[in-house]
């Protein structure tokens, strides 16, 4: 009954923020969110005792055959984990302030929350479709309200893509589904198909596409960085930390072990396209003077180096990945924190207009310090651990791939460490003259980032732990 | 039966409400007193059919499906007079008049989803399409109102006449009008068969206004009274398509005559999904645009004709209503509009919100979306299709039309949430917003419960 705690907590929640005034949602939506986490850590407890009481089943359309099962593995729990504290510490940072129409954004928010918990815990593939696209529509509503200036021309494209994206792997479902011999969408019956070499060769696009779109991966990829621009910054966070994870999470649940073969006859195809996305998106990220836009196409190469790895059907690949998903959404929220925070308080974007932040602002350089350097993989931090994994994996699948692949270290150091210099050293100028540090909510949001990065990158066995039974599992397929 | 019975003498009943009657809310009463009545008659007659269907005098046959899509049509009706009844006066003097009509199409459609007899199809669909070619013009002054009626009134003859010639190329190979008795699946199909079942494809093609027979219908629609277009879209539409699909599946099936009419009836399906949905997609005004989503809708319901099995009879139905009950709900709050155009709609949300959350909600579902019952109606003519096996293409095809879709259905969406503007538009009375909210209820409950519908067939 936890798993559907994790669900109902904030669609609940939601709900209810939509009816509230002043600034009730705000504070609704940190309790919600604090008890969504206590619950998620409560589930991770259970997991290891009496894993067979985070599923729950209940029919829900029997004519179909379809029912309402949600439960935890590994994976599943890591990510739900993941989102739980996202969202904590996105309610934290903006807790200072103000949105129009408050009631809606909180609402939509939280809803969005659910939506995305329902994704991570369904084994029921008609369940999974239905909140995989039940968490894209208040993310839409949200950008939509209030993004930037191109909002909604942006965010337009970025539903269409997605929702055609769905709709394909609708009619992959529905297709597996009508071979099934029971006629059930259960995530057993799918895994225990083994459908014919020739049928698995095309419907592994029909998923492929759909969760391609979601990551994104090269040449799907053209709604992302417009989007994660275009985004209020906390949706950013919830867009690049969380939900580009349902890409990724489908491969591992769903595309791997339903389409085994297809995915074995497509593997150098998918690793090719994710590390041209891992090359093309550092290299535009070098010339980005955008911070935003920066972020978003670094998100995109270390998205592609994780669908590598996870093609890569290695152990250390599979784990390196599943413990970057969790690191990356992370570092990436911790990113954009400081980026809400310059954005917040000298309305600019642009790094060229930045600069000498470190000497009015010490405490927050030190914070973005230590989250860039994670984000490129340092030693010490959460991100070596997982990147290393990684490139292990891929070596062992081919070695060519692994060295260009590891190009992308390279340039994402360029790109990383010059964005540092441009922000927060060398002299200030009339704009950033005014910045003040952070402020006492901002603080704590950074500092449990910057506590996962350094525990993470000393001591990743609790979560490697805790997906390992998930790695196990696929690579048996 | 109960339902044709009842509709035809409520039609009667109510020409002469509308003589005697002075006051026009006695009318709208009488009106939904009368659709009540007939709902519940057609329910009581379920349990009799449960087991198994009959056939009366080798004319029509009460079944499960016709009882539950007349279920759905009267149903969608009912709904169409909470909405809208009370836009009927706007119209004109005789208001009694057109709830009579309304009426008369009602039995025609009830008798197309139970005839078993070619006899009783031409019945059907002339039945259902006298009424419309009068709604369409009942609108007398208005020079398109006019031009719509007679538009529709010379395709319609037309049309019918090739429906007369195809039925009769059918009688004269096969020597019966029976349609389960029609026997063209046995190995040497006649050629004056298959010009017939081409000709009836094409007469009721042009019904459902299918492409490349759709081109009365946007002027139609767009020049009739709008609250006349909403049923003539909607219920009527669906009426035409519980014909098509109880035809080709009754008297065209089995053996190998499919094989003959499948691949035509594909193009047909592929060009309406393609043409309506890209013509959409130009559209300035939202009447119209939804004029053109209704050829894009009858695409997809053309599945369910070529899908052939249990799941495609499960498709249209809750296609019907799903398709239904979404179109009368916007075109209610098109009629409170005073500009019907998109950018009519800007700043709608915040002037009235429960209004723009109901229209975001039916264009969720006409777009296909989850939790709303156009997802499940997508879904279930999809599935016939995919496990009619040859029809992979078409799927592939209809779902990037389904992408398109949300194109011009978002715009009116994002016209209403995150433009500025100040609509301009009619008051609207507590009780309209009930019968949205009820509407909308309807809606999620077939989304989220499709089984309640679908289970009983």
């Amino acid at each position: 009954m936890l798993t559907v705690l994790l669900i109902l907590i904030p669609f609940i929640a939601g709900l209810i923020a939509f009816g509230l005034k002043g600034s009730g949602p705000k504070k609704l939506a940190m309790v919600a969110s604090l008890a969504t986490v206590a619950t998620a850590i409560g589930a991770w407890c259970r997991l290891g005792t009496a894993p067979a009481d985070l599923s729950f089943a209940a029919n829900w359309i029997p004519q179909l055959g379809s029912q309402f099962k949600v439960g935890l593995d590994g994976m599943g729990m890591m990510l739900c984990l993941l989102t739980a504290i996202a969202f904590l510490l996105v309610f934290i940072n903006i807790n200072n302030r103000e949105y129009e129409s408050s009631s809606s954004f909180y609402g939509l928010m939280l809803l969005s929350q659910a939506g995305l918990t329902g994704v991570f815990t369904a084994f029921d593939a008609l369940q999974f479709y239905i909140f995989w696209e039940l968490a894209l529509i208040p993310v839409y509503f949200l950008c939509s309200l209030w993004g930037g200036e191109k909002r909604i021309a942006v965010t337009f494209k970025f539903f269409v893509y997605t929702f055609l994206g769905s709709l394909l792997m609708l009619v992959g479902i529905i297709y597996l589904y009508s071979q099934t011999p029971d006629h059930s969408f259960s995530w057993e019956s799918f895994t225990t198909l083994h459908l014919g070499a020739d049928q698995q060769n095309w419907l592994f696009w029909l998923f492929f596409v759909a969760f391609a779109i979601k990551m994104p991966i090269f040449p799907f990829h053209t709604w992302q960085p417009d989007t994660y621009e275009q985004s209020p910054t906390p949706v950013t966070m919830i867009l690049s930390g969380v939900m580009v994870k349902m890409g990724l999470f489908g491969l591992i649940r769903w595309l791997l072990p339903v389409l085994p073969e297809g995915a074995s006859m497509w593997t150098d195809v998918a690793i090719v396209l994710s590390i041209i996305g891992i090359i093309y998106a550092s290299c535009i990220a070098m010339v980005q003077s955008d911070l935003k836009r920066l972020i978003a196409y670094s998100s995109i190469a270390h998205i592609g180096l994780m669908s590598a790895a996870i093609f890569s059907k290695t152990e250390q690949g599979m784990q390196g990945a599943l413990l970057q998903m969790f690191n990356h959404g992370i570092n990436i929220i911790g990113l954009w924190i400081i980026v809400e925070i310059i954005q917040q308080r000298l309305k600019v974007k642009n790094m060229d207009d930045l600069g000498g932040i470190a000497q009015k602002a010490p405490r927050m350089a030190i914070f973005l310090v230590i989250i860039s350097l994670a984000n490129i993989g340092l030693p010490l931090t959460n991100g070596f651990v997982g990147e290393f994994l990684m490139f292990s994996g891929l070596f062992h699948y081919n070695h060519w791939f692994m060295a260009i692949a590891g190009l992308g270290i390279i340039l994402a150091a360029v790109y990383t460490l010059n964005m540092i210099q441009k922000v927060i050293f060398g002299n200030t100028n009339a704009l950033t003259e005014t910045t003040t540090d952070l402020q006492p909510g901002e603080t704590l949001a950074l500092s449990v980032v910057v506590a996962i990065i350094l525990i993470l990158g000393v001591y990743p066995k609790p979560i490697l732990d805790l997906v390992s039974s998930t790695t196990a599992a696929v690579l048996k397929f | 039966m109960n339902a044709l019975i009842s509709t035809a003498l409520s039609g009667v009943v109510l020409m002469f409400v509308g003589l005697f009657a002075r006051n026009k809310q006695t009318i709208k009463f009488f009106a939904i007193a009368a659709i009540i009545i007939a709902f519940i008659a057609n329910l009581v007659q379920y349990p009799s059919v449960e087991l198994g269907s009959y056939i009366m005098f080798g004319m029509i046959e009460v079944s499960k499906f016709s009882v539950i899509f007349n279920a759905v049509a009267l149903g969608a009706t009912l709904l169409y007079f909470l909405l809208s009844g009370s836009d009927f006066e706007k119209v004109g003097e005789h208001v009694g008049d057109y709830f009579a009509l309304i009426f008369f199409i009602l039995a025609g459609i009830s008798l197309a989803a139970t005839f078993n007899n070619l006899l009783m199809l031409f019945l059907a669909i002339e039945i259902m399409s006298i009424p419309q070619y009068i709604l369409a013009g009942s609108d007398k002054k208005n020079q398109k109102s006019n031009e719509a009626a007679l538009k529709y009134f010379l395709m319609g003859c037309f049309s019918t006449g090739v429906l007369l010639m195809g039925i009769t190329l059918i009688y004269g190979s096969a020597g019966t009008f029976e349609i389960s008795a029609l026997g063209l699946g046995a190995d040497n199909v006649s050629p004056l068969a298959l010009c017939g079942i081409i000709l009836v494809a094409f007469a009721l093609s042009f019904k459902v206004s299918a492409a490349p027979f759709h081109f009365w219908t946007p002027d139609v629609y767009d020049g009739s009274p709008t609250v006349f277009t909403s049923f003539m879209a909607t219920v009527v539409k669906a009426g035409g398509f519980i014909a098509f699909v109880r035809l080709f599946h009754v008297g065209f099936s089995g053996g190998t005559i499919s094989q003959h009419w499948m691949l035509i009836l594909s193009i047909i399906t592929a060009l309406t999904l393609v043409l309506g949905n890209f013509t959409a997609v130009f559209q300035q005004s939202v009447k119209r645009m939804l004029a053109y989503s209704s050829i894009a809708q009858a695409g997809f319901m053309l599945f369910a004709v070529i899908a052939m099995n249990q799941t495609a009879a499960q498709g249209i139905i809750l296609y019907a209503a799903a398709y239904s009950v979404a179109t009368i709900g916007v075109f209610a709050v098109l009629m409170r509009m005073h500009d019907y155009t998109f950018e009519g709609f800007n700043g709608l949300a915040k002037k009235e919100p429960l209004l723009a959350f109901a229209v975001t909600v039916f264009l969720f579902s006409l777009a296909g979306i989850p939790v709303t019952a156009g997802f499940f109606a997508k879904y279930f003519v999809l599935a016939a299709a995919i496990q009619q096996g040859h029809l992979l293409w078409l799927v592939i095809l209809a779902v990037l039309c389904a992408a398109i879709s949300v194109y011009y259905y978002f715009k009116v969406i994002i016209a209403m949430y995150f433009k500025q503007g100040s609509p301009v538009l009619e008051p609207v009375s507590s009780g309209f917003k009930a019968g949205l909210i009820l509407t909308v209820i309807i809606v999620l409950a077939l989304g989220i419960f499709p089984h309640v519908l679908i289970g009983c067939l």
